[in-house]
């Protein structure tokens, strides 16, 4: 036996010729997540005159299962800011466990916790850009909701590659297509912030949030809905989608020539 | 040569340790077994301000004299309890960088009890680290100990804790086979001192004004569990006014905290004392000094 | 998994050199069916006892119920070696746990210490697990944690391959604070149903039922329509 442990019990060199450690390399490129697992659809939020108002549905899918009905995908980050989730979520608890630990920390400095909506925004998308560049992203696509340095409603978007956007109104997944048409009639881009009201902003969340259920697929009728004004957050979390239409399928029969 | 000294005055190796040499490195016992550096350690904790603890039904109070060694600084800033997650509080007595390093450990002890548990810290598993913690600062020549005395007040959440993050809630109509009265949850006091010695405590007290402080809980009867958070926060500031008048000369800021129950005035959660309810025990605690004088002087009349 | 780059194929001609992807595809899984309730009194947890490695069943009568702590049990779902060498893992840290702390550990530092270990390796693991525990303050608590490792407390929870077909039926069943014997007749026959119908679920259905006192092991076997035998220890 020799002084190279890790030799021992391998065949023999002079036998099999040497052992191509290029199999053991630990360095060189790692396979990370590629897909998401249990996944959240679409955020929705408006600005209105004083606050912000986000929704989300509370369905995580498995594929194309509804396997779990009573997720809150809205999370409330210290006194007056608010994080919705879409995309992964086991990644969304990592994420709200990190979030946990900044607001304990942030407490330990006797102002508080100073940190507003803008400034997690920021951080957030950070957060998402080191994670895209590590090539192990965090497979969520949020909205961050609350108040900005000057105490103005804050509404911004950040994706799982660190891209970041701003609007009056914005949604993302499905709600980027159904929801954001919507918003921008009832809410078009010369009407000021101020004409917006908070009934108004909460009716509309209602209207997309119905279409979506009509519409996706990997939606449900029961939401989350947290209204942020200067007065602190409200959030319901337990609603149900209503004044749904569906009497008008009597009248559809067929799909073509036939009429009975 | 060190032998023979020792050995020479015999009979006073148990008065003092200077000349014997045992008393220069920490991790060196003397020959009857006292390691001096943590006692030294132990004459700078008696040198510093008065901290008390109290241990109350419903909660916990931290009270600590501030003494005023400079007219320059800001009345009120350069605070000497801090918080530890969001439940625990600590004070201490002595040299005031060691706290906050000892402060700044338990805060990351804290921290790293989340990142694998998922939720707060126990009080007592708190103390536990850090006992462990400073008891290592007494086993190397390298470092010296602690010049600290801390106390650590928690409160363990008697509600019923979500895992941090958790999606999804269970029954509605809540867990099945839960027993009526289970332990769980409540007030927790530690002091932990250089040594790393640590023990659980219905009231502590530390610092220069220790004596008197701790004559003044022993006649509270916490053992009994009856006094309430608010008269905890009254009797704190009594007991540091109490304990300040062997050294009157100088000039203090009285610092209080508390935790309450979840259910109580901080939601379980560590906090200053609101400053009107301090002065209001300020006040009080003045009071009650005055008519002990007035007593006092009345007796002389007879 | 670490994916030797530029190198394919299974065996290396010499023998020596292994493709590690090829082995984990031909690893022993669990093609499941498990379950865990809460009731009036605690938890259930229930599995069938089929492990498969493709078609073929490598063991008919396997215990897929492990004891993690006194009274906190899971159920294990996919690859038979990761979710041993989990349910391993967390066993210990739980034992550690009890004794550095003076304290049973709760349902949620289980819980937590399986997601840690999920979330964290989710790219090196095919595990779905469900957390089943009681103990006296919170009572029987059920955890769920799927591939992805996210923690889900639910009233109940199915999990493997078989449970796909039972979706429907638990939803309609379910009621809260049901009896021992009602929780035990509602395990029982979902997961006769998984079996019924799920080609890698099969053998004998093993319980495990947890209350205030202690674990108690239920055994039904089909060739008496899972009727019996009941309790076993």
């Amino acid at each position: 036996m020799n002084h190279f442990p890790e030799a021992w019990g391998r065949p023999r060199d002079d036998v099999y010729g040497a052992y191509d450690h290029s199999y053991l390399q630990t360095t060189g490129p790692k396979a990370h997540t590629s897909s998401p697992a249990v996944t959240g659809t679409s955020v929705l939020g408006v600005k209105f005159n004083g606050g912000v108002v986000l929704a989300t549905d509370n369905l995580a899918s498995y594929g194309s299962l509804a396997r779990f009905t009573d997720v809150k995908r809205l999370r409330v980050f210290g006194s007056n800011a608010i994080v919705g989730f879409g995309g992964d979520v086991s990644d969304m608890q990592y994420i709200d466990r990190l979030l946990e630990s900044i607001d304990i920390r942030e407490n330990y400095s006797h102002h508080g916790n100073m940190l507003n909506a803008k400034n997690l925004h920021t951080y957030l998308s950070k957060v998402f850009y080191k994670r895209r560049s590590e090539f192990n992203p965090l497979w969520n696509h949020v909205l961050v909701a609350g108040y900005d340095g000057e105490g103005e409603p804050f509404l911004s978007s950040a994706d799982l590659l660190g891209t970041t956007f701003s609007a009056p109104h914005l949604a993302t997944g499905f709600g980027a297509h159904l929801a954001v048409p919507i918003l921008r009639r009832l809410f078009p881009e010369e009407m000021p912030l101020e004409e917006v009201s908070k009934e108004a902003a909460i009716d509309a969340l209602k209207q997309c949030l119905k279409v979506l259920y009509y519409r996706d697929a990997r939606s449900m009728d029961k939401y989350s809905i947290a209204v942020i004004t200067k007065e602190g957050i409200d959030i319901k979390e337990n609603e149900v989608i209503e004044g749904q239409s569906w009497a008008f399928a009597e009248r559809v029969k067929g799909y073509g020539a036939q009429t009975k | 040569m060190v032998c023979l000294l020792v050995w020479g005055f015999g009979g006073l190796r148990f008065e003092t340790s200077i000349g014997t040499g045992y008393d220069l490195s920490n991790s060196v016992f003397s020959p009857d077994g006292r390691n001096f550096q943590v006692e030294y350690a132990v004459k700078a904790v008696e040198n510093g301000g008065t901290a008390v603890g109290i241990r109350c039904k419903d909660g916990v109070v931290l009270a600590v004299e501030k003494i005023i060694t400079s007219k320059l600084l800001k009345p009120g800033a350069n605070k000497r309890i801090a918080t530890v997650d969001r439940h625990v509080g600590i004070v201490s007595a002595g040299l005031v960088p060691d706290g906050r390093h000892f402060v700044s450990r338990a805060r990351d002890e804290a921290s790293s009890w989340r990142g694998v548990y998922k939720g707060p810290i126990p009080t007592s598993a708190l103390a536990n680290r850090l006992g462990g913690y400073v008891q290592a600062y007494t086993l190397y020549s390298s470092v010296r100990p602690f010049g600290t005395t801390a106390i650590v007040a928690g409160w363990d959440s008697e509600a019923e804790l979500a895992v941090d993050g958790q999606v999804g809630s269970g029954p509605s109509s809540g867990s099945g086979g839960k027993v009526e009265g289970a332990k769980g949850g409540g007030p927790g006091l530690y002091m932990i001192e250089p040594s790393g010695l640590y023990w659980g405590y219905y009231g502590a007290a530390t610092g220069k004004g220790r004596q008197a402080a701790k004559a003044e809980l022993e006649k509270l009867d916490l053992s009994s569990g009856n006094l309430s958070l608010a008269d905890g926060v009254k009797e704190a500031a009594r007991i540091i006014y109490v304990a300040h008048e062997d050294s009157k000369d100088k000039e203090f800021e009285l610092e209080m905290s508390w935790i309450s129950s979840v259910d109580g005035p901080t939601k379980g959660r560590h906090e200053e004392v609101p400053k009107e309810l301090r002065e209001e025990a300020e006040k009080a605690a003045k009071r009650a000094l005055e008519g002990e004088d007035e007593e006092e002087e009345e007796k002389m009349e007879e | 998994m670490v994916a030797p780059h530029g190198v394919t194929g299974m065996l290396g001609e010499d023998g020596i050199h292994v493709d590690m992807q090829h082995l984990k595809s031909g690893e022993v899984n669990l093609g499941t069916s498990i379950m865990a309730i809460n009731f009036k009194d605690g938890v259930i947890l229930g599995a069938d006892s089929r492990t498969t490695t493709g078609a073929y069943i490598a063991n008919r009568v396997t215990d897929k119920l492990t004891q993690v702590h006194d009274t906190i049990w899971c159920c294990r779902s996919g690859s038979a070696a990761d979710t041993q060498a989990v349910a391993d893992i967390v066993s210990y840290h739980l034992n550690m746990y009890g004794v550095t702390n003076n304290e049973a550990p709760s349902t949620q530092v289980a819980a937590s210490l399986f997601q840690e270990l999920c979330y964290e390796n989710k790219d090196a693991l095919s595990a779905g697990i469900i957390i089943a525990g009681y103990d006296p303050r919170h009572g029987g608590q059920v955890y769920s944690i799927p591939l992805g490792g996210s923690l889900h407390k639910q009233s109940f929870a199915i999990g493997g391959s078989g449970s796909t077909y039972i979706y429907g039926y638990t939803d309609a069943h379910w009621r809260e604070q049901m009896t021992e014997q009602e929780g035990i007749d509602f395990v029982r026959s979902a997961l006769q149903e998984a079996i019924k119908w799920d080609g890698s679920s099969g053998g004998v259905i093993r319980l495990v039922v947890l209350t205030k006192k202690g674990a108690v092991r239920h055994l039904y076997l089909p060739d008496n329509g899972y009727t019996g035998p009941g309790v076993t220890n």
